[in-house]
């Protein structure tokens, strides 16, 4: 018999649409765009043009002036996440051991904007003039190592690096972690590069839309798709272990992280099939669950007629031709890399919990996808559990299953 | 450039420049002989803090004497002793 599942009894959402979880999760379910010209730096000149930012967050607001000189805006935002979701855990310094808590993130660049500007000052001034602060604030491992400062949290912690997939790959590594003994991780991820270097690497990608219509840029499974928008933003996610949850009284959970398997695609011409239909049955058979308990599919939706193409077919190899829902509700606000899967792990949660499934804006599915989309509307139904997939630059497949908590279970 | 002094009034404004003011402490209070560490600042903030006085006064700060100088008040003697 495998350990119990962990529940998630916080969350924490900073996105394009949305600052603070009820913000966005309102936001999400009306289908509000939030992709805009870039406006943290002029990229007229350069060919993406459009991004998804959270432009209404004043870290001063949010935070002590201590962490403002030494952290990069995407840790500002993880820092905020992370007062967030503890809060809505109700988990603060004196819950636990300090040596029971840890934090384990995601991340695919770090503090590029600050290591930007750091970089600038070494060329045009001279080594005196780099801030100390760049040892660590472009890195990484930056936001879980300052959520771990600011918070006391002393247990295992760690960061995972495999772009998109690694909002899931995070929760999993959290997830072992609670099974070796650890009370309480923070887990999840927040992400963002919106400044030039970040942009430049984005682009050698040629995966980033050059599109100048906010409304037609990002159309994953759509005959028009060409590429995806780059985004910032994610959510911070507290994951426990269920028993101890319920031992420090812990409010009632989101629910709990089921199931979860991760794959690695061959060499792109081997001829070989793309791996994540085996990471979706195998995050089935992780979470002992069939194909038809599934009550929707959150799609890792890259938006390049390949990715798409290899991604409908795989649901639809599991889960069977259109017999699903699969939604994209990061139409809305773009691709924020290591930030999204964390925060499609939120969105489903949230579903879970309202039985409402959130839209794909602005696409119209094409018919060669033998899914069924979620498009426009929200689509009032009871919602179970939930698969998530992410995918990630280079051959990184994961998918987490998302489950309801059994009331019963839980007393 | 000529050797600067500086008071305990600019050595406020470079530690809050370079490394803001922890939250519960009083840095316009009495902290002449307060230990940066009951300050809320660490090495990292003190070496951000030595590299601004450089650039702005021209002083150069020897790291060695940098970190046993737990205390505003010693801080600015090792800085004002040129």
């Amino acid at each position: 018999m495998t350990a119990a599942a962990p529940v998630v009894t916080g969350i924490g959402v900073v996105a394009p649409n949305g600052l603070g979880t009820s913000e966005y999760w309102a936001a999400t379910c009306a289908g509000t765009s939030a992709i805009r010209e870039v406006r943290r730096f002029d990229a007229a000149q350069y060919p993406s043009r459009l991004a998804g930012e959270v432009t209404d967050f004043e870290a001063a607001d949010h935070l002590p002036s201590r962490l403002l000189p030494q952290t990069d805006h995407m840790t500002r935002l993880a820092l905020t996440a992370a007062d967030w979701a503890l809060a809505d855990a109700e988990v603060d310094r004196e819950t636990l051991s300090p040596f029971d808590k840890g934090v384990i993130t995601a991340s695919s660049a770090g503090g590029f904007e600050f290591g930007q500007r750091e970089l600038e000052k070494l060329w045009s001034q001279g080594s005196e003039y780099v801030s100390a602060y760049q040892s660590f604030a472009w890195f990484y491992a930056v936001n879980t190592g300052q959520i771990s400062i600011r918070n006391e949290l002393k247990g295992p912690s760690g960061v995972l690096v495999t772009d998109q997939a690694g909002g899931l790959d995070a929760i999993a590594q959290a997830r072992r972690q609670l099974r070796r003994g650890s009370s309480l991780i923070v887990s999840g991820g927040v992400d963002g590069s919106i400044c030039p270097w970040g942009w430049v690497a984005q682009l050698t990608s040629r995966r980033l839309s050059t599109s100048d219509d906010p409304a037609t840029a990002y159309l994953p499974f759509d005959a028009r798709a060409a590429g995806h928008v780059p985004a910032e933003g994610g959510a911070i996610l507290i994951m426990e272990d269920a028993a101890a949850a319920r031992e420090r009284g812990a409010g009632e959970s989101y629910g709990e992280i089921a199931g979860y398997a991760a794959t690695f695609d061959p060499k792109p011409g081997s001829g070989r099939e793309p791996t994540l239909r085996r990471a979706i049955e195998q995050a089935l058979s992780d979470a002992e669950m069939d194909a038809d308990e599934v009550d929707v599919v959150f799609a890792d939706a890259a938006a390049t007629p390949d990715l798409d193409q290899t991604e409908a077919d795989a649901i639809a190899a599991v889960f069977g031709e259109r017999a699903v829902p699969v939604t994209a509700p990061k139409t809305m606000v773009g691709r924020m890399y290591a930030g999204a899967a964390a925060l499609d792990v939120a969105a489903a949660l949230l579903a879970i919990r309202d039985g409402v499934i959130p839209p794909t804006t602005n696409v119209r599915p094409a018919r060669r996808y033998p899914i069924e989309m979620v498009i426009g509307e929200p689509c009032r139904t009871p919602v179970r559990a939930a698969v998530v997939i992410a995918r990630g630059h280079g051959g990184f497949n994961s998918v987490v299953v998302v489950r309801a908590v059994n009331r019963k279970e839980e007393r | 450039m000529l050797h600067q002094s500086i008071e305990l009034q600019d050595l406020r404004r470079l530690l809050q420049e370079s490394a803001g003011t922890e939250q519960g402490v009083d840095i316009d209070g009495e902290i002449l002989d307060t230990e940066f560490d009951d300050l809320g600042y660490d090495s990292l903030a003190l070496m951000e803090t030595a590299a601004k006085i450089t650039q702005e006064y021209g002083i150069p700060i020897d790291e060695d004497a940098l970190a046993v100088a737990t205390t505003p008040r010693l801080l600015l003697n090792l800085v004002n002793s040129g």
